[in-house]
């Protein structure tokens, strides 16, 4: 691959300031804190006691479709903004740092993955994408690896198609998704597909998660048919290889929008709050971890626009550079989820302070796709080399 | 990684400044270089150092963008490509860094014309070294308690007083000097000076020995020492606002003069050939995996910085403009200190063995740069008051005092 040069400010120009200022005002207009409390967490009985899914406002869903986000990972060509990873970067920075329940991610996710296969299967559901057709990744195995290739779905060749078994896991909003996009092995190949949530033999079991933000599900399959048409790659784990940065980038972006709002809500905590005649920001117990905080962030963010430019200059670093993001925006986002219910005091630990909606959003995208030590170690298998190979790589 | 986007004429002279260190890096020192410019003790070291950055002035790299009436070359945005590409080359540090990244500055925006023109050259070629008297014994971290007296006397200044931790005192001809010269007024009594040092009467410099067992910086003592009116930097009972702009640029948070880092370009990687050179219990340590994680975490900090200081070049993904500016030096820092514990950690039971042992890992660079990291997270306002500049000035939180 040709290393191209770096753009001047990670390719993040007019066109995505714009989209990014408009999401901001979009959000902070129709879901300011008390609207997405109202939504989300009146109270705590209907989800964690009668396990009813995380509500959500589609109506909202419906005027962002119109605004064209859905669409934003899909090329023009198939009716898509064909914006640049550092311009989702940004908008997606916005949808954390409000919360946003929504298909949003998941579709977005899921449009990468297609965009990675560049087949005409792949591009008939972009297309449908560019519309409005919501989707989800259903690529996890039972035991949550992370690993692209992993997965708990079987297939067996019938006819010119397949018959797929299995259940794939922690789907992300697969509530919301018209289609998955998911993996299946067959013999050696790992098959990527494309199927809707209304085939027959398909079967969603919700999951009971603590984010009240999103909803999480298990998807089985028990002798679902998959027509030649619906094979969006028979190189999956390639496919996945490669839109695994971005995906990366996606819960890192969100992350570091959920730690801003946590940074700024528990600053304007510590002004107003007093306590031994001062502010709670004037003793240094409270104030040097506030400052840890945001240099933590600084990295994520800056890490985040890194891994989003080498994306979108198809740099063979890119995996490197959105591991690292991930890294530190897990660790920044638990670092400030910490501190933003310890910093509250006791309101902080109650149900009716907003910290906890976010807290939670961020924990569920800590460990979404890895955290921070699992990054890690991918990491080191890049930059060090896997373990027990450091002899063999000093001798060649 | 790649160039950044440049027009023509940077990127011509991006060009240049990296053939030029390309084709004229210095011969090796005929002595073991310090670590940093605050750590020059020796004679030799000194002229080898100063040699250096001569020829760095003399190739247009040092004061490019200063106005060729004070010695620079009157280009704009050139010194942050020459600074790139000298902290990219692995070439030597420049000496008089109090010259360049306090001195020069400061004197650009406070001097008199006929000052700017008498100091500004000798302090980018480096032929005057520069050493900075800010601290004293009562006076560190609440910089403004200074006690040293300025007592006007004709068309000269009486001053008496004692400065402490002054790098490059030994070397310097010329200080950057705050003074009290009003006792009823603590910032608005101060008055900056640009003071003559070395061979001058009443001025005495007395090294101090660092944890290190090295010394590399002083104590100054003045003894009815006269600096002439002349010397006067900006007006008197200025001196606070004066030592603010120096602070601005000493702490990295505004474009310097010139220089090169002299550290090896990448730490990590650094540290990743230590460690796959080290056996530990029997195992190579580069396949631990705590120690691997502990690698990892270093190199994203590194390129965590590295990013920052590209997105502090980018308005639209900057909330605050002083936000990035203000966590260089922290950061910067705390991470040279954190890659030298791990180095010490890595080396193990050879982290032991000081800089005479023949069996110490890299001549016991790991231990030596380990104690040296303090000397970076104490000077410069130390790094606890660094967090409260951050939380007051940034996050706009009580000032904590
Ligand atoms: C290697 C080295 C080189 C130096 N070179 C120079 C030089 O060339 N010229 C020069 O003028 N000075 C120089 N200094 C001095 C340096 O600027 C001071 O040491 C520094 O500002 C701290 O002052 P202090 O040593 O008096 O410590 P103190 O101010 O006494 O601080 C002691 C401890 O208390 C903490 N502390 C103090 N106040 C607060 C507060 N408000 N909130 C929280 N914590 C606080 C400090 O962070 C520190 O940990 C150098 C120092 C070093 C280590």
């Amino acid at each position: 691959m040709s290393k191209a040069t770096t753009p001047p400010g990670f390719g993040f120009g007019e066109d995505e300031e714009m989209l990014r200022d408009l999401a901001r005002k979009f959000l902070d207009e129709k879901l300011p804190v008390e609207a997405l409390r109202k939504l989300v967490a009146e109270a705590p009985e209907p989800v964690y006691d009668h396990g009813q899914r995380p509500p959500w406002a589609p109506g909202l869903w419906k005027q962002i479709v119109e605004l064209g986000w859905a669409g934003l990972a899909v090329e023009e060509a198939d009716g898509g903004a064909g914006i640049s990873m550092a311009g989702i970067a940004g908008l997606v920075e916005e949808v954390g740092r409000h919360a946003l329940p929504s298909p949003l991610i998941s579709t977005l996710s899921a449009a990468l993955v297609l965009r990675s296969a560049a087949s005409a299967p792949g591009r008939e559901q972009l297309r449908r994408i560019a519309l409005g057709t919501t989707a989800a990744l259903a690529i996890t195995p039972a035991s949550g690896s992370w690993e692209p290739g992993d997965c708990g779905i079987t297939g067996t060749r019938q006819g010119d198609g397949y018959l797929l078994n299995g259940s794939a896991h922690f789907v992300q909003d697969a509530f919301k998704a018209d289609f998955f996009v998911g993996t299946a092995r067959v013999d050696d190949e790992l098959l990527l597909f494309a199927l809707p949530s209304e085939a027959e033999g398909v079967s969603l079991e919700q999951d009971h998660i603590h984010d009240l933000t999103r909803d999480q599900g298990t998807l089985r399959l028990s002798d679902v048919r998959l027509s030649a048409k619906d094979v969006v790659s028979p190189n999956g784990e390639e496919v996945l290889q490669r839109a695994w940065p971005g995906l990366l980038v996606l819960v890192s972006a969100d992350l570091c929008g959920t730690s801003e709002w946590q940074l700024q809500t528990t600053v304007e905590y510590a002004k107003n709050r007093k306590q031994f005649d001062h502010p709670l920001g004037f003793f240094q117990a409270v104030k040097h971890p506030l400052v840890n905080a945001m240099v933590e962030i600084d990295r994520a963010r800056s890490l985040l626009y890194h891994a989003a430019c080498c994306i979108d200059m198809g740099s063979p670093e890119s995996l490197e550079a959105a591991c690292m993001a991930k890294s530190a925006a897990s660790d920044a986002g638990a670092f400030i989820s910490d501190r933003s219910v310890q910093l509250h005091g006791g309101i902080g630990f109650t149900w009716e302070c907003d910290v906890h909606i976010y807290f939670k959003r961020s924990m569920h995208n800590q460990a979404l796709l890895g955290d921070g030590v699992h990054q890690r170690r991918k990491l080191a298998d890049r930059l060090i080399g896997p373990i027990g190979a450091t002899v063999e790589n000093e001798t060649a | 990684m790649s160039a950044p986007h440049l027009s023509p004429e940077h990127a011509e002279f991006h060009e240049y400044a990296r053939r030029w260190l390309d084709e004229n890096a210095p011969p090796p020192a005929p002595e073991r270089l310090p670590l940093s410019p605050i750590e020059v003790m020796t004679v030799g070291q000194r002229d080898y150092l100063q040699d250096w950055q001569g020829r760095c002035y003399e190739a247009g790299l040092i004061g490019c963008d200063y106005p060729v009436e004070y010695g620079g070359r009157g280009h704009q945005g050139f010194q942050s490509i020459a600074n790139q590409a000298l902290g990219k080359a692995r070439v030597p540090f420049m000496i008089n860094v109090v010259g360049l990244n306090m001195a020069a500055p400061t004197i650009l925006h406070h001097g008199s014309e006929e000052q700017k023109k008498k100091f500004i050259p000798g302090a980018l070629s480096g032929s005057e070294i520069w050493c900075q008297g800010f601290s004293e014994p009562g006076a560190g971290s609440d910089m403004a308690n200074q006690q040293t007296q300025a007592i006007p006397q004709g068309d000269n200044w009486i001053v008496n007083g004692h400065k402490v931790w002054t790098s490059l005192g030994h070397f310097a001809q010329w200080m950057i000097l705050i003074t009290r010269t009003s006792k009823h007024h603590k910032y608005d009594g101060l008055t900056y000076f640009l003071a003559p040092i070395e061979g001058h009467p009443g001025v005495t410099v007395r090294p101090l020995v660092k944890i290190t067992g090295e010394s590399g910086f002083n104590e100054v003592l003045f003894e009815d020492a006269v600096i002439p009116d002349s010397c006067r930097l900006d007006a008197v009972g200025k001196g606070w606002t004066v030592a603010m702009t120096t602070l601005t640029y000493e702490r990295g948070a505004a474009e310097s003069a010139g220089g090169g880092s002299g550290e090896a370009a990448r730490p990590t990687q650094r540290l990743i050939n230590l460690a796959r050179e080290t056996q530990r219990n029997g195992v190579c340590a580069a396949d631990d995996p705590v120690t691997r994680d502990a690698l990892m975490q270093r190199a994203i900090v590194a390129e965590g910085l590295a990013q920052n200081a590209r997105r502090a070049r980018v308005p639209a993904l900057c909330d605050h403009p002083m936000r990035l500016p203000l966590q260089q030096k922290l950061v910067g820092s705390e991470l040279s200190q954190h890659n030298a514990r791990l180095g010490v950690q890595i080396a193990g039971a050879h982290s032991m063995l000081y800089k005479l042992d023949s069996s110490a890992p890299s001549q016991g660079y790991w231990p030596l740069a380990y104690m040296n990291s303090y000397g970076h997270t104490i000077a410069a306002g130390t790094n606890e008051i660094q967090r409260n500049i951050l939380g007051e000035r940034v996050l706009g939180l009580a000032k904590s005092k």
